[in-house]
């Protein structure tokens, strides 16, 4: 059995589990329940499989002119999957489309709103400060009159 | 004035080098003419789309990037594994959960590099980055499969480290709260579990 041939059938099996990982991929996108679940459906199996086809091109095609090509594939999925995901996650956040009764615990939320209350608050303090002088007295900022 | 028009037209030579690459590795063929027309059109490109130069001085340790390395692979397939597991396994709603991690390092690259990682190995996915604070918001695809919120954060955690140790300065790294990176035949240190009480 000549080398080609060992290139050949590992080549395959490269296909095939990259397809499969790819199917995979696809069925968590319908069963996961939520936006950020998919994700996780959308970047790993997905970026694997994607590495698996490519390495089996390369043992298919045996081309030492298109490996630098090949490779540049994989470099720039695992760059811009990650921020991909992470765009799609941030505008489900600020579009409020996380199902919050999926997570057992979320520490962005909870952050999320307290930086919105410590705005309010800002903003309401900020408001007394430049009204009709009739707002309450700020005690750590005494009244220039 | 003078000095702002002088800084904007610096090109970063590793940019120029680096997008030469690529456009030489797009057209799959290394001549003469594919290279100077590569740095033309990173040059180009890089005075067209002006980019923040990035505070960088990169250290490089070949022993601790080999680790990461194939710690990164490995991670690879076992991240896909789990997603493939909980995709076909019938009637199993996963707990997801999002937390804060606080990492170590003040390094913008670092906390990129980390936030990219952590999205390709198991069980995570960064949907927040604050830059100033250092802090990732990520997402856990399933809090059991991971060993609970502490173990998945000190994961976070170790790709920060091994991050560090392998393109962190010294100083960075002992800024850090880190011990120095480890020789070639020594074993990583893991203070992540040692330092786990404090951190949270």
């Amino acid at each position: 059995m000549s080398w080609t041939v060992v290139a050949d059938v590992v080549a395959a099996l490269c296909f095939l589990g990259g397809s499969l990982l790819a199917l995979v991929a696809a069925v968590g996108l319908v069963r996961f329940p939520d936006l950020l679940s998919r994700m996780h459906a959308g970047t790993k199996p997905q970026v694997l499989g994607l590495i698996l086809m490519v390495v089996g091109l390369a043992l298919h095609l045996r081309r030492a002119e298109i490996l630098g090509l090949l490779m540049l594939v994989v470099v720039f999925q695992m760059i811009t999957a990650p921020v991909a995901a992470h765009m799609v996650g941030r505008a489900g956040y600020r579009t409020g489309r996380i199902r919050q009764d999926l997570l057992v615990r979320d520490e962005l939320t909870i952050d999320l709103d307290a930086a919105h209350l410590h705005a309010q608050e800002r903003a309401a303090s900020g408001e007394d400060r430049g009204g009709h002088g009739s707002g309450r007295p700020d005690p750590a900022r005494p009244d220039p009159a | 004035m003078i000095t702002r028009l002088a800084r904007r037209r610096v090109v970063h030579p590793v940019l120029i080098v680096w997008l030469t690459i690529v456009w030489v590795l797009l057209w799959s063929d290394l001549s003469l003419a594919n290279v100077l027309a590569g740095i033309v059109v990173a040059v180009v490109v890089t005075t067209v789309f002006h980019l923040n130069p990035v505070p960088y001085h990169a250290a490089f340790r070949l022993r601790s990037f080999l680790a990461l390395l194939l710690y990164f692979v490995r991670d690879l397939f076992l991240a896909s594994a789990q997603v493939v597991a909980l995709a076909l396994r019938p009637g199993r709603i996963p707990r997801g959960a999002v937390i804060r991690v606080q990492l170590r390092g003040h390094s913008d690259v670092i906390l990129t590099m980390t936030a990219e990682i952590t999205s390709l190995v198991p069980g995570s996915i960064v949907i927040e980055a604050h830059r100033l604070t250092g802090t990732l918001y990520v997402h856990i695809l399933d809090a059991d499969l991971v060993g609970g919120l502490d173990a998945a954060r000190r994961h976070v955690l170790v790709q920060e480290r091994r991050l560090l140790y392998a393109f962190a300065r010294a100083d960075e790294i002992a800024e850090a709260g880190l011990p120095p990176a480890p020789g070639w035949f020594q074993r990583t240190p893991t203070p992540e579990r040692a330092a786990h009480g404090g951190e949270t």
